[in-house]
């Protein structure tokens, strides 16, 4: 039977999570025995092969792009985890959530301390995707079936989660796996 | 203009003694004069009072109806209500935003006006309402909007606005106001011919003991809503340790859809001191308080006015009625616009010039309240009861009304229906009989008990009005056919978002989640899990909220979901996609197409 198999994506992250996916360290070994990685940064597949058991979501949505991938996510995944607080509920980038869109594009292409821009034009290219009006956390555009917090979850957060739901057992993670104080 | 500032707030401050009890009188007489308490004058009054700044800050910015930035010399407050709505309210209110040339919450750049919304102001029978200043203008229409703004730019003068007087006291000179009651129904016990002086003096022929047993006997229970039974709480009061006891009237009426205790204060206000004076002379008082909402302030010279007669004839004041060693006096506490303060212990934070926040119970009022001392604090409505049983005897009131409910209720009537008004009914009474004394017979939905009540459909209209089945501190809204009862219920929760004190998170947070998932379900966009979502957030606000506001503000939600459910389920639809319906990727990047000048490959696909 073949293995089923894994998607991951950083949306409006930092790559952290990923990060923290790596260090389960010599486990990733055994993982590659249990699964196969489709989409993910890790092997750098960049479309959908086929349908995927899990999908792990780093990051929420600043722009129309990650929209995009978190809705193909939805549809080529069975589970989808909201991985880390950005997915979660928008994280630092949501910090931008209280500030006039025209002042965040100023920031960042016009009157930014670092910026040099003699054009005095905010840039108009397709690979800049557009900004949404704010940060949306994963769960508020598509229907997510786990959330697992931590800025970043810890590896052992992350394996436990995945080894759990890809032998078919309940996810119960133990206390200490998700308290942060 | 400071050192006209330092010697107002310095007079005012003296005026009541320095006292930081009294630093709600004090902003209020300050915001009063200035149109606002600003940062200099705050830190003039912490220091005359001898409290820190933002004591002060705290306060001025807890109520609606203090404010920091300069208002203006005359504020139109709108009421905003779901009944003020469905009158024409939003008519009204663009009548106002027109003939001003600001939108509402702005002040005109000459200072003149402020255009506001106030949540339910009590004139819920004569909506659309609104207050200018203290004077309440009813019944009003885009016209009488237009004419009282150019008036008002003619000689500033809000009570020249009142061209033909209400009813009864409302005529009176005190009172001046084209406020009607709209008594519909007078029942045997409260709107009966009263005898001032009568209840006092029977009273203070009997030991306090024996008038706690008499209200005991009448099994009197609180007409606010909660129907805990008065002589109890007295006589826990009473057995409660400390030299200093107090009684304290809940005048705070800010139940939306509730305005008897209105028409009690304009009508009755002897019966309603007198039963403070009986509380006091019961439970060992020498002093009580009146909490007065500031929306009902122009009743209060009226009040005063009759305070200052009661002491002339010996009813309030040193051995009254001649009865050695019975002191007790009352004064007006004025509120300033908070609907959390009708909560009991919010009330007594107020009155003790603090923000109206609740306080964790136990201990309880009659254990630690105004000041820590034990005190009673009971409903206007109760008080007035009081005062009829002993003036007729425990027997004669419990003979009205049902075995675990005596007496009579007042009910304050309002909505769809031909008679909006006061109907003193007795208790035991089936809401359909009550629709048909207002002429609602053909609602589809009746709120009982305001906000924080049930929504009833009309299979329950055979439901009795009484404290085991349909408990009101009189709210009856009535919504006709044409209403759409979910709507109701997200106005209801608008209410709460605004007027939670936001001390709790339960409370603060939850009602906004349960408003935007409401909403959600409103717009055709919800799922079946959404009301699950809604039954369990609601249920985790009422379980985990602190105080009565919270642990009932989803009711409009818990309510609907119960007796509404089919309204609901053909709302909702089950999805396969996995998408939420409520996120729009068109409105979530319009923004940035404008700014940037191209359109989303993505939204538009």
């Amino acid at each position: 039977m073949a293995k089923p198999k894994v998607a991951t994506t950083s949306l409006a992250g930092c790559f952290g999570c990923h990060m923290s996916l790596l260090d389960i360290d010599d486990r990733i070994l055994k993982l590659v025995e249990l699964v196969d990685f489709d989409k993910s940064p890790v092997d750098d597949i960049k479309e959908f092969t086929g349908r995927c058991a899990v999908g792990l979501i780093e990051g929420g949505c600043c722009n129309e792009e990650n929209v995009k991938v978190l809705r193909d996510f939805r549809a080529h995944c069975d589970i989808l985890i909201s991985v880390g607080d950005c997915a979660i509920m928008g994280g630092i980038p949501a910090m931008r959530n209280g500030i006039p869109l025209q002042e965040c594009y100023a920031e960042a292409y016009l009157k930014g301390p670092t910026v040099h821009n003699p054009s005095g034009r905010i840039p108009n290219d397709p690979e800049l995707p557009l900004l949404l009006n704010r940060v949306y956390p994963c769960h508020e555009v598509v229907k997510i079936d786990y959330h697992l917090p931590g800025c970043p979850p810890p590896a052992d957060t992350l394996w436990e989660a995945l080894v759990a739901l890809l032998s078919d057992k309940p996810v119960q993670l133990p206390y200490e796996l998700v308290k942060y104080d | 203009m400071s050192d006209n500032l330092a010697t107002v707030v310095r007079d005012i401050c003296r005026k009541y003694g320095r006292e930081r009890g009294r630093l709600m009188d004090i902003v209020r007489a300050v915001q009063e004069k200035f149109g606002c308490v600003s940062g200099p004058a705050m830190d003039l009054i912490a220091k005359e009072v001898g409290v820190r700044r933002v004591q002060v800050a705290s306060v001025v910015t807890f109520y609606a109806f203090l404010s920091e930035q300069p208002k203006g010399q005359v504020v139109i407050r709108l009421c905003n209500d779901i009944i003020d709505q469905m009158a024409g309210a939003p008519d009204v209110a663009r009548a106002f935003e027109e003939e001003l040339g600001i939108s509402f919450g702005q002040t005109t750049p000459d200072g003149k006006f402020s255009l506001e919304y106030a949540a339910c102001i009590g004139m819920c029978d004569q909506a659309p309402a609104a207050l200018v200043n203290d004077v309440p203008v009813t019944e009003l229409s885009t016209d009488a909007a237009r004419r009282i703004v150019r008036d008002l730019r003619k000689h500033m003068d809000p009570s020249r606005l009142v061209h033909r007087l209400g009813d009864g006291n409302n005529a009176h000179e005190l009172v001046h106001a084209m406020v009607m009651n709209n008594i519909h129904l007078r029942g045997p016990v409260i709107f009966t011919p009263a005898n001032r002086g009568e209840a006092i003096r029977k009273a203070l022929a009997m030991t306090p003991a024996e008038v706690i047993r008499a209200v005991k006997t009448s099994r009197l229970r609180g007409r606010g809503g909660a129907g805990f039974p008065t002589g109890m709480k007295w006589e826990f009061t009473r057995a409660a340790p400390g030299d200093r006891k107090y009684i304290v009237c809940n005048a705070d009426e800010g139940e939306p859809g509730t305005f008897k205790d209105r028409v009690l204060l304009t009508e009755l206000p002897d019966r309603v001191f007198a039963g403070m004076t009986i509380a006091g002379y019961a439970v060992g008082a020498a002093e009580g308080i009146l909490y007065l909402r500031a929306e009902y302030a122009y009743l209060q010279r009226f009040l005063e006015d009759l305070l200052d007669k009661r002491r002339a004839e010996n009813l309030l004041g040193q051995n009254i009625c001649g009865k050695a060693g019975f002191n007790f006096d009352i004064r007006i506490q004025m509120g300033a616009g908070a609907y959390v303060c009708g909560e009991e212990t919010a009330l007594l934070s107020s009155a003790e010039g603090s923000r109206g926040d609740p306080k964790n119970r136990p201990p309880f009022p009659a254990q630690k309240g105004y000041l820590d001392c034990p005190t009673v604090v009971n409903n206007v409505e109760t008080l007035a009861c009081v005062t009829k049983i002993l003036e007729a005897g425990p027997a004669t009131f419990s003979e009205h009304g049902s075995p675990g409910s005596t007496g009579t209720k007042l009910l304050s009537i309002s909505g769809d229906c031909k008679v909006p008004g006061v109907f003193e009914v007795p208790f035991g009474i089936k809401l359909s009989e009550v629709l048909k004394l207002a002429g609602g017979e053909d609602a589809i939905a009746v709120q009982v008990g305001g906000a924080s009540g049930q929504m009833i459909a009309r299979e329950e209209f055979g439901r009795t009005i009484c404290f085991d089945d349909l408990a009101t501190g009189g709210s009856v809204m009535i919504f006709g056919p044409e209403r759409n009862v979910l709507e109701v219920a997200d106005k209801f929760m608008e209410f709460f978002v605004e007027e939670s004190c936001g001390y709790c998170t339960p409370c603060r947070v939850g009602n906004v989640l349960l408003k935007e998932r409401l909403e959600r379900v409103i717009a055709g966009q919800g799922e079946p899990a959404d009301l699950e979502y809604l039954q369990d957030l609601g249920q985790t606000i009422k379980t985990m909220s602190r105080c009565g506001l919270g642990q009932t503000s989803a009711n409009p939600v818990l309510t609907t979901l119960k007796n509404f459910r089919a309204t609901y389920n053909a709302l909702v639809k089950k999805r396969t996609d996995g998408l939420q319906p409520a996120f729009d990727l068109g409105a979530a990047v319009g923004e940035a197409e404008t700014i940037i000048g191209r359109k989303s490959e993505h939204a538009h696909a």
